[in-house]
């Protein structure tokens, strides 16, 4: 007999999270390209490379804005953004001890995802406006294309440490990363991992979702 | 909702450091350009010798971009290197790479301008003269002008005769202490000091003396031709 799983995220979730990690992963391709000296020289062909990176760029918050705008679908993933964005007493219990307290109790995001979350929707905008302004330079002061190119440059290297940490995460953890696979996981581990999430046993089975990927 | 509900306990950080980001990034966008200068002045004498391109990763810190107007990396070995001077000459020549390091050096420590922004700091040079090897030629009476070729098959520059003439202007082998690198256009490339990066032409095949100056290729794409650094494209960098 199959185990009751429990949802961890939903298919509109899903769908955002895979086009947000695709785009992302074209807009990191094609900026290695454009950035690594090494990795221009081999490539080359820097308005193919530039025209691709700048479109995928404009592309990326649109997912998560459908996603989030969707009044009935959206449901699940505005109430996630919201507990993402809330920071427990745990939570910052945890950052204290720099992450070295065992008595905290995670809610449904671990604070290192919460952390993560803030920083990738903050610099989400700004890379687009940075970006913005190194494409299309005309009417803004020179002083600003170099500061744009000073701030998207940064941002760019930090998200690729987040990236590599977040994707990393999620391979150390395979429970976790079937729960953006295929949506569901085991209540045990939910208990165990996020006991502020699943803090007990279902009283009646859950509604199976959908398993399989999507 | 069950196990979904949204719980109202907490504080709000995750908001705060979405904006704090925004305005991080505002800000960035506002004082970038000195802080990045400033970067690039602290780092200088490590960018302007590293030859790796380690520093090149280190945003802000001033190191070289790579551009390339075509989709492979030109190369050609020092052994097969050949230079072409022809046109409106006396004696067309065929240089090789050891024939031109036995003419007279000239050894340059001068910054590298980007027309598209970025500068790297007291670079070492090390060519010969651009009027050297035009004598050694011989210039024709209707020579009023130089186009260099690239051996990339797309790239060319050009230069008016009195620009062409400048103590600044080389035919660099030599650049950041060794050999000029394949990304960086060797064995053999163009240091027009006083002009943005574009007009020093990467992976010189040919110099050609013409009787007019003809456009190159980002000058035909909007560049202007006579690219002073601090006085051309809308830019107003300290000249070099």
């Amino acid at each position: 007999m199959k185990p009751v799983l429990l949802t961890r995220f939903d298919r509109t979730e899903r769908v955002v999270h895979w086009a947000n990690a695709t785009l992302f992963l074209v807009l990191v391709a094609t900026g290695a390209a454009l950035y690594i000296g090494p990795l221009s020289a081999v490539v080359g062909r820097r308005e193919l490379v530039k025209t691709v990176h700048v479109w995928s760029g404009l592309a990326l918050p649109v997912p998560l804005v459908l996603g989030l705008a969707s009044p009935r679908r959206g449901r699940a993933l505005r109430a996630d953004v919201g507990r993402l964005n809330r920071w427990l007493a745990d939570d910052r219990r945890w950052f204290r001890s720099l992450g070295r307290d065992r008595s905290v109790r995670f809610d449904k995001f671990h604070p290192g995802q919460k952390l993560n979350a803030a920083f990738v929707a903050g610099a989400i905008p700004v890379m687009l406006l940075s970006g913005s302004i190194m494409r299309w330079y005309k009417p803004f002061p020179l002083a600003w294309r170099t500061g744009a190119t000073f701030v998207h440059d940064w941002i760019a290297v930090l998200l690729f440490v987040a990236i590599v940490g977040h994707i990393g995460k999620a391979l150390s953890e395979p429970e976790a990363l079937q729960g953006m696979l295929g949506g569901n996981v085991d209540p045990d581990w939910a208990r165990r991992r996020h006991p502020r999430w699943h803090p007990v046993a279902p009283a009646a089975p859950a509604t199976p979702a959908r398993a399989g990927r999507d | 909702m069950g196990t979904d509900a949204l719980p109202s306990a907490g504080t709000p950080v995750g908001r705060r450091i979405f904006l704090g980001m925004l305005g991080f990034g505002v800000g960035g966008v506002l004082v970038g350009a000195k802080v990045s200068d400033l970067v690039g002045r602290v780092m200088a004498p490590i960018t302007s010798r590293d030859r790796l391109g380690i520093s090149d990763l280190f945003p802000g810190a001033g190191g070289f971009r790579i551009y390339s107007v075509v989709g492979y990396l030109p190369k050609r070995t020092d052994a097969e290197y050949q230079l072409t001077v022809d046109g409106l000459v006396g004696t067309p020549l065929t240089l090789s790479l050891a024939q031109l390091q036995a003419m007279p050096p000239t050894h340059l420590v001068k910054d590298f301008q980007c027309v598209t922004g970025w500068r790297v700091h007291q670079v070492p040079w090390t060519g010969v003269r651009l009027a050297d090897v035009l004598d050694a030629a011989g210039v024709q009476a209707g020579g009023r002008a130089v186009r260099f070729w690239s051996f990339d098959g797309s790239y060319t520059e050009s230069l008016t005769m009195d620009q062409a003439r400048r103590a600044d202007v080389i035919v660099a082998y030599e650049m950041q202490g060794g050999p000029v690198p394949s990304v960086h256009g060797g064995p053999v490339r163009m240091y027009v000091a006083p002009m943005y990066g574009y007009k020093s032409c990467k992976w010189l095949a040919r110099i050609e003396v013409t009787s007019d100056v003809i456009e190159g290729y980002w000058e035909r794409r909007g560049y202007d031709v006579d690219g002073w650094i601090g006085r051309s494209n809308g830019r107003s960098d300290t000249p070099v």
